[in-house]
Parts: structure tokens; sequence; C-alpha cells
């Protein structure tokens, strides 16, 4: 009971989705001439009177006077005009009107294609844009301009309009039907009130018969009552109030490359409309397919496109046959309505491959089946076009007859040995091979011919073709026979490999895709590697696009060095914007060379993905459309998930920081307050009297407190990477002799032997780091080297580095920490290890080192026990062979 | 008659200001005090300071503007004292005309020893010396002659005009590119390996222990600095 009452969230969507969106409101006619406009401007001027900003879009009034006055007090945006091939049209300026930014704009003609060069090629394109602005939107249309409608209208009247207006338009529109009677308007028409464009007034005369014009407002009233019955579905659905829907259902309709599936695929929208079902237009791809014609090629897409038009997903399933295929596919969609053509084919050629019809009501499942006739005749080219493959080359004929003149040969000098009915069988072999190797026509053409040559050149009487034994007839059948057979084996054979390699090239394809966006490990290697890809796969330039607060921006390109321009940088921006294609070879700014392709992630778009052929041609074949779309989707997922990837790096390195942060808080709040307490308490002691030792432990105390905190300086500076290099000739001695200076307090007396070759040579360091690394070995070993015991510098000149050591006496390190002792914060646990100390130094001098390009190494020592730390300095940083006699 | 110095303290810290005034009121030096740079500029006008010492972080200037226009204003002694450890500012703010620079924190002794340096320094400068005597090595401008212990020592004519540039200010720090265009007059591009050369062979000559330098004491990545009297351990 419950999941009855639960709201259906697409239906939320959809009505969240308007929110914000200006509202459509549609004046519906059933013909021309019933006042749609009229209707529309009075209420326009309501509206006005009640305080609302109208203005006018775009109004024709064909020079009606009532009309005109109507206009009167609106204010009207100026048209644009657009020069076309030396006229000027006026069209709609859909950037005035959102610079303009009304409450409510009015624009006749819906159905209007605008001049070409214009944003969009449909007026309907620029409401949606309106409309997407935030602006109300009044229109006008006539019932036969609704696709959906357009075979039916045009079915009574006989008369095609072109201009049509999707459904999906009208699906979110509030609909007003003008209703005048047909008498009526047969009276207006009579009277000069109705506007008809003169080229049409013939076929128009027809159209306004009386039963024509009661079958359009009939379907006008029909397709209102529909809508509002849409949105009644939408309101309910989505406020979860009770009642009971057709759960589950979904259309799919098969379309061919034969004119009549435009139709076909009208039809399921109505059927899905009337079901509220989703659904799928497939075509299915058999061996057949390859030998179609551009012209059925296209065709083809124009059916498919259709389909997405009207809100069906499309799909090309490659698959043996047409049965086959569709029922997986039908089963696969889980689709409970199956829309095909009645087979417009000859009976011969259904007695010959079944009819497709016949099987798939016999073997498909579940699925309502619904035979709709074809609504036109096919052209008839197409078939004559195709059928000239299946004769093959004529190089084919010539090594068939070769072969059988080679039998000829062989069975003349064979005639010795084997008797005259086995010669026949030889005849066999160049009719198998033609016929598997040439096709059909080439293996009966070859049996024909071996007929021939065995009747000329083997049956007595020889060098005749009479036949004068019932036998050599039944060979010539048998002839034929093998040829047939054989052919249709061979044939079949044929269509199944190339089916199955162009499944497997497109495997292939897809999975090189995915391993090449594997192998990237940044978003920034995974779009150039999109791009590169695409641009491989369909022989074309291509870029990628992200969306940015700025708008689209360049961030892919193959080849690199493309750069976009305005009327590119509009259709990337509305692909990303409108989640559609948008460019050459789509339905917007088809003006620009590119065609831009949105990639689609969960939550919306993540990318557009731009093609452009460098001959300026169409990017995408549409065969090759199923391909690409694989293709984006692979893109999205791949994006996503480095995108995921990086968010998750991002996060461990929060957490990293926020543990440093942590242990150095701890640490900050330890290692700082100590020597504060020593230093407070002494100066407190010093005010009673003065004594040197007291003077001493102050003077040590805020000496380790000044290199913690230039410790702390240092590990901000490498954290915030803030680390200028300045690397300049530097003499070991000096910088040994002025870390050792530097850190005669911490040392604490103890003996520095410094064991450095006076040829050793000059380095490359920066001098600062450098300083800073041996002042924190030295004070480590300080602070860890048993009392009394020295402290060595030692450098020591090997083939391919210099080691510049640090060795202290004492415990030394654990084995297996020495690469430890360099996290920050790490100290060694032990007995007498549990020093004051800040566990950043060894941290500072490892990246520092590392910054300059040397590395560090910790090892314990056994004889004498204790701990060395060497920085090793390469030889790249190592100047040698600089004495003063080279000097300038 | 015993002539007492003046020095002016620049710095925007009460405490720094009256730590320093304490410490030269010590060693019997007189001293004024600015907190800012204006402040400071009128000081410098009224008081014709021999020695000023200028903090860097003032409230109202960049302590680095100030430097030459103090050094424009009058002939006085410029020591930078700041917390401002980069090399890049301490090179800046000597190439800058900066006489000497100390690192805060300090030790009051080190400041004296600078003050001292500096205003001998000011007093060759007034009468011209002829001879700079470092630790047991000495120096004659006119001859061009260097002696150990009495013993001449050989050197050659850009080692020479090495210690001649660092004896001429002895104590002071001299940048490398203040010896290097002396040295090096026509080199545009200056190679600090070519003078870490030179005063490697220099050490060789004239420092008891070559491997532990006492007598040419080098600041990082700044420059050298002559010192009069060689520090032990």
């Amino acid at each position: 009971m419950s999941d009855q009452h639960r709201p259906d969230p697409e239906a939320f969507l959809r009505q969240a989705a308007r929110e914000g969106r200006g509202r459509l409101k549609v004046f519906l006619g059933a013909a021309p001439g019933v006042g749609k406009t009229y209707e529309m401007l009075a209420e326009g001027r309501q509206r006005r009177e009640a305080g609302i900003d109208v203005v006018i879009g775009i109004v024709e009034t064909h020079g009606r006077r009532e009309t005109e006055a109507m206009v009167q007090g609106l204010e009207v945006v100026p048209r644009r005009i657009v020069a076309h091939q030396s006229h000027a049209l006026a069209e709609m300026d859909i950037d005035a009107i959102l610079a303009r930014h009304p409450a409510l704009v009015l624009v006749d003609e819906l159905a209007h294609s605008n001049a070409p060069g214009s944003r969009h090629p449909k007026r309907y394109q620029d409401v949606q844009e309106l409309l997407a602005a935030g602006i109300d939107v009044y229109s006008t249309v006539n019932i036969q301009h609704i696709e959906s409608l357009n075979d039916v209208v045009a079915s009574f009247t006989r008369v095609r309009v072109r201009e049509t207006v999707p459904d999906s338009v009208l699906e979110e529109a509030e609909i007003e039907v003008i209703d005048i009677p047909p008498d009526e308007l047969i009276e207006r028409l009579k009277e000069g009130k109705v506007y008809i464009p003169e080229e049409a007034s013939r076929a128009l005369t027809h159209f306004f018969s009386k039963s024509n014009l009661t079958a359009l407002r009939e379907l006008a009233l029909r397709r209102a009552a529909q809508a509002v019955d849409a949105q009644m579905l939408d309101y309910v659905r989505a406020h979860a109030l009770a009642g009971s829907f057709a759960a589950g259902e979904r259309v799919v309709v098969a379309v061919s490359e034969l004119p009549q599936s435009a139709g076909l695929v009208r039809a399921a929208k109505r059927l899905a409309d009337a079901l509220r079902a989703p659904w799928t237009a497939v075509h299915i791809e058999t061996p057949r397919t390859q030998g179609f014609s551009e012209e059925e090629r296209q065709r083809l897409a124009e059916t498919l496109a259709l389909a997405a038009r009207l809100g069906a997903e499309t799909a090309s399933i490659p698959a043996a046959g047409v049965a086959e295929g569709l029922r997986s596919f039908t089963a696969d969609m889980r689709a409970t309505q199956l829309v095909i053509g009645k087979s417009t084919r000859s009976w011969w050629f259904e007695l010959r491959h079944g009819s497709v019809v016949d099987r798939l009501i016999r073997d498909i499942g579940n699925v309502a089946v619904h035979v709709l006739p074809g609504e036109e005749r096919p052209v008839s080219g197409g078939a004559g076009q195709r059928s000239r493959g299946a004769w093959g080359q004529p190089l084919d004929y010539v090594w068939a007859m070769l072969m059988v003149a080679a039998t000829t040969l062989a069975g003349r000098l064979l005639l010795q040995l084997i008797d005259l009915s086995n010669i026949s069988l030889l005849y066999l072999v160049p009719v198998m091979v033609a016929a598997a190797s040439y096709g059909l026509r080439a293996g009966l053409a070859t049996g024909v011919a071996s007929s021939l040559a065995y009747n000329f050149f083997f049956l007595p009487p020889t060098g005749t073709l009479t036949v004068n034994n019932p036998e050599n007839v039944i060979s010539i059948l048998v002839f034929l026979g093998v040829a047939v057979v054989t052919s249709q084996f061979a044939a079949r054979m044929h269509a199944q490999t190339a089916l199955a390699q162009a499944s497997a090239r497109q495997n292939a394809t897809l999975a090189g895709f995915s391993r090449q966006l594997t192998a990237s490990a940044s978003p920034e290697e995974m779009r150039h590697a999109i791009c590169a890809e695409v641009a491989r796969l369909f022989d074309v330039r291509a870029v990628l696009l992200v969306p940015s607060a700025l708008g689209p921006q360049l961030r892919a390109a193959y080849p690199p060095e493309d750069r976009l321009d305005e009327i590119e940088r509009a259709a990337a921006r509305w692909a990303m914007e409108h989640d559609e294609p948008a460019g050459r070879g789509s339905s917007t700014l088809t003006a620009s060379d590119w065609l831009f392709h949105p990639v689609r992630g969960k939550a919306g778009v993540i990318a557009v993905i731009g093609l452009a052929r460098e001959d300026a041609g169409e990017p995408v074949r549409s065969d090759q459309v199923p391909l690409l779309m694989s293709l984006l989707n692979q893109a999205a997922i791949a994006l996503e998930r480095v995108a995921l990837e990086e968010e998750m790096m991002e996060a461990g390195q929060i957490r990293e920081r926020d543990r440093l942060r942590s242990a150095l808080l701890s640490s900050v709040s330890h290692d700082l307050r100590t020597p504060l307490t020593t230093i407070l308490s002494t100066t407190r002691e010093l005010r009673t009297g003065y004594s040197p030792e007291l003077a001493e432990t102050l003077d040590a105390e805020a000496q380790r407190l000044n290199r913690f905190i230039a410790n702390l300086l240092d590990m901000a500076r490498v954290e915030a990477g803030a680390l200028p290099l300045r690397m300049e000739a530097t003499d070991l001695f000096d910088a040994v002799a002025s870390a050792v200076h530097d850190t005669r307090p911490a040392l604490a007396g103890r003996a520095v032997e410094v064991e450095i070759p006076p040829d050793i040579p000059l380095v490359r360091v920066d001098a600062t780091l450098l300083h800073h690394c041996l002042i924190n070995l030295l004070d480590n070993a300080g602070r860890y080297g048993d009392p009394d015991t020295p402290v060595t510098v030692r450098a020591v000149r090997r083939p391919d580095a210099i080691d510049l050591s640090v060795i202290d006496q004492g415990p030394g390190i654990p084995p297996g920490e020495e690469k430890r002792v360099f996290d920050t914060f790490t100290r060694l646990e032990g007995s007498d290890r549990a020093k004051t100390g800040t566990g950043l130094g060894l941290a500072i001098v490892k990246a520092f080192a590392e910054a300059m390009g040397l590395a560090v190494e910790a090892r314990g020592m056994t004889d004498p026990p204790g701990a060395c730390f060497t920085l090793s300095i390469p030889r790249p940083l190592i100047l040698t062979d600089l004495s003063d006699e080279d000097l300038p | 008659m015993k002539l007492r110095h003046k020095l002016l303290i620049i710095d925007d810290e009460p405490q720094i200001r009256r730590l320093i005034h304490a410490a030269l009121a010590r060693a019997d030096y007189e001293s004024v005090e600015a907190s800012n740079a204006r402040e400071a500029m009128e000081r410098l006008r009224e008081e014709r300071p021999d020695i000023t010492l200028l903090d860097l972080g003032l409230p109202d200037r960049d302590g680095l503007e100030l430097v030459p226009l103090i050094k424009k204003e009058s002939d006085t002694t410029l020591i930078v004292v700041s917390a401002r450890d980069m090399t890049d500012e301490k090179v800046a703010a000597l190439d800058l005309g900066a006489d000497d620079y100390l690192t805060k924190p300090f030790d009051t002794d080190e400041l004296l020893a600078r003050v001292r340096v500096a205003l001998r320094n000011r007093v060759s400068r007034e009468g011209g010396t002829a001879r700079v005597q470092a630790g047991d090595v000495s120096i004659d401008f006119m001859a061009h002659i260097v002696t150990k212990n009495g013993r001449e020592v050989h050197l050659t004519p850009k080692e020479y005009g090495v210690l001649e540039q660092l004896a001429k200010f002895p104590g002071r720090i001299i940048t490398h590119k203040q010896i290097m265009d002396h040295v090096w007059p026509h080199e545009h591009e200056h190679h600090v390996e070519y003078l870490r050369v030179l005063i490697r062979t220099l050490r060789q000559k004239l420092e008891d222990d070559p491997q532990r330098p006492r007598l040419i004491g080098n600041e990082l990545g700044i420059g050298y600095r002559l010192r009069l009297e060689p520090e032990g351990e």
C-alpha cells in the first residue's frame, strides 16, 4: 500500500526542473485562420493590464486588421535582419529579448524554421532558451506541425508540412485549443480572412475541406486532452496521490533503412505516450547492413535521429539476424511492447529468408508485438544498388573461367587414366571454389560453364553441345545444385565472419580505449589520452573542454595546438549547458566546423568533446555514432574514477596533514614550554642574586628555544613548498666551519673532528640549506652521542659522489629504523633516547637535502658504536677541475 | 677628552630598544631612538648619529626601502638588525648600502663588537690608514705587501685584490658582488666559484689551519669578513 503512495522521483524531478524556468503556453489550432495569434495577443494585453511586463518577440499579422489592432500598445522587440542569398530575412532577435528580459514574451509560429546561420535552426529552440532564462512564453502552433501527428495529418490531408515541433516541447506547455467550428472557418476563408501563402494555395484548398477540418479539430482537441492527462499524471505522481499506473512498461521499436520506419517511430511514440512508458528505437545490424548504400545509411540515421528527437533512446545492435537481435534486445531491455513494420518484401524474399515477423512472434516471450503496415512505398533505387554487390567483380568471373579451363586441360590429360564419368567429378572443384570465394552468381556461372565444357570437350560427340544422354542432363543439374548450396553456405560463413570481425573490431577498439585510459594516472593525462584516442579512431581533430565558472575551458586537444574561436566556444557552451550535442551535424549552431558532444557523468555534464574533420566535413559518420557514444560513456566513467581517486588522495593528504598538525601541537606545547619554564624560573632566581651558572642555563635554554623555532620555521617553509633554491659554489670547509661555529652551545664542549681532504672540490649547493642540514646533524650528534665523546665530520670523495658524514659515538640506530629516523616527529624509542627534541631536525635534513638533489642515509656504526648520517653530493653538483690557474 | 659616539636605534619594539639602549649605555655610547620610519628620518636629520641600527620590520615603511634613503640623507654607518634571516634580504640590504647585518636573536656582545668595528672603520675612513693588522697578518696598502709573522707572503694580483677589499673594511661583511666587482671589473656575470677558489688559496697562504679558517670568515651565501681579532674555538 505504501508503495503506491511513494512519489515517483522522475516526476518530481520534472516538476523541480520547471522551477525557475519560464512557463510555456501554446495556443493550439486545428488549421490556419482559427485565430490563434489574435487570441494570444488578446491574452497578452490582458496580462499587461494586470501589470505584467509583456513584450512581443515576433508576431505575423499577415496584414489582418483586427490582429494589427491588437499589437498596438504592446512593446515590440525589433527583429534582427539576416542576410540570406540576397534576401533580407527578419527573424526574432533572441539576444535582444534575453537582454530585455521581460516577464512574458509573445512568440508567434512555434514551428517556424529560422534563417540559415541563426543560432538555432528552429524557433522552438529559441523558445526553449527563453524559457531556460526564466522568461514566460506564449506561442502558437497548428496541429499538423506536431511531430508525432505529422504522418496522421498527412495521411488524410495529403499535405505534408516540413516544419515540425517535437512533442516534448508541448509536454511541458499549457495548451489552449483555439477552436471554431469547421463551417465558420470555411466561411472566414471565403471572406479572405485567412492568410494563405500563394504558392501553396491550391493544395490548401483541398486542405480546407470540411472533413479535413473536422478531423484536424478532433486531433487538436485530443492532443490537448492528452497533454492535460500527462500533466495531471505528473502532478499525481509527484505528489503520490493514490492511483494506479501501468508500471514497468517499455516500448521498443525496430527501425530499418526503409522509409516507412519514420512512421513506425511516430507510432511507437504515440504508444509510449499512451502507456507513459519509456521507449527505445533499435536498429539491428545484420550482415546485410554492410551493403547499404549511402542513401540508405542516411535514411537510417535520420530515422534514429527522429526517434531521439521524439524522446526515445536509440541503439544499434549487431546480430546475425533481425529476429535474433530483436529477441535478445527486447529481453535485455525488459521490453513489454515491440513495434515492428509489416514486411514489404516480396513473397520470394520471405520464402528464402523467412519472415522476420513470423519468426519473432513465434520465438519472442512475454512481449506484445505490434505489426504496423508500411505507410509509403519503398524507394526502388536502393534495392538495385544493393544487388550490384552480389554480382561481384568482373575479375572473379575471369578467375572462375580460368579454373574451368584448367580443369578441362587436366581432364584431357587424365582421360587416359580415369573413366569419362569420373571426369565430371573434377568439374565440381572449380564450381565449389568459385561459389565459396566469389558468391552465388559466380558459382552458378561456373556451374554452367563447367557443364558446357564437359559437354563440349568430353561427352561424345565431342566438339558439339548436343546432349544425347539423360545422365548428362543430371550432371548439369548437379553442378548447378552444388553451386547454389556451396555459395549459400559460404555466404553465410562470410557474413558471420564479417559480423564477428566487426564486433571484435568494435570490442577491441573499446578495450584499447579503456586500456589507454587506465594507463593515465592524472586527470590531465587522461583528458589528453581521450582526445588522442578519439582523434585517432575517428580520424578527426579532437578537443576536450571542462566546465568552469568562466564557461567551458579548453583542457586537452589533439593535435595539441588547436584553439577555438567564438562560434565553437558558443557551441561547446551550449552542449555543456543543455547536455545535448551542438555544432556541425547537430541541430544547434550548425555553422560551427566542430561537433561537440557532452560527456555525461553521474552528476551531469563533466566535459564536452569536440570533433572536427580536417576537410571540414561531417565529423562523425552516422554509423559511427554508437561507437562514439560508447567511447564517451567509457570516458565519463574513467574521468569520474580519476576525479574520485584524486579526491581520495586529497582526503589522505588532509588526514596526514591533520596527524602532523596534532603531532606538531603536542610537540610545540612540550618543547616550547620546557625551555620557557627554565628561563622563567631562572630569571626569577637571578633577581635574588647573580650566579654565572644561572646565566649559563638561561643562555643554553634560550639557544634551545631559538634552535627549535628555527626548525619550525624551516619545516613550515618545506611544507609550504616555499623553498627557493640558491645553488651556488660552496666550499665544504666554509660550510662545516660555520655549522660547527653555530652549534658550539649544543655540542656542550664536545670535540669536533673535521676530516676533509684539502683538495676536496667545491660543490654546488644552497649554502643556507646545507648549513641547516649540518647544524641539525651536529645538534643531533650532540644530543644522542655519549658524553665526552667526539663528533666527527668527514668528507670522502668517491668516484661519483662526495659523502659528507656526521658521526657520533653512542647507542646508534637500531637495525631496521634507518629510514624511519627521517620521518617527521619520529623519536626512536629506547631508554636513553627520550631526550628533548622536536623530531623535526632529521626530517628537515632529509627535506632540505633532497630539495638540493642530495641523498641522505643513516646507519648504525659498530666500531666504535654510534650513528653515522651521510649526505651524498652527486657528481653533477661537484665542481671538479677548478684551480686557481684557470681563473680569468 | 673622550668623544661620546651617538647611535640611532630604529625599532618598533620598545623592549628591543630598551635592551639595546642599556647595552650601549654600558659601553658608554649615547643613543637616540625612533619607532617608525618617519621618526627615524627626523632623528637622522636632527641628531646626525655616527651609527644607525635599523630594524627592517617597521610599521609605516619597509626597512629595505629606508636603507638607500638613510645613506643618501647622512653619512651614518648603517647596521641592519633584523629577524629576517633569508639570505636574499641580507644581500639586498648590503648591496643597497647597509654596512653590516645582524640577525635577531643576537647577543649584545656581538652587537657591541659590530659597533666597535663600525666606529673603527669610520675613523680609518676619515684618517686613512696605510696598514691593517689582523692577528699575525699585516697588510700594507701602499707597498702591496702582505706579511705573516713578519715574513712576506707572496700573493697573486687577484688574491691581493680580494684581500684588499676585505681589509679596507676589516670586521665588516663584504658581499660577493662587492669583492667581484673589484677583482673582475670587466666580467658581467659573476662566478662565485672563482672567488671561492681564490679564498681557498688565500687561506692556505695566510691561515694557521686552512681547514679551520679564523682570519677570513665566511658569511653563508652573502660574502666574507676579515676578522681583526681571529676568534678561538
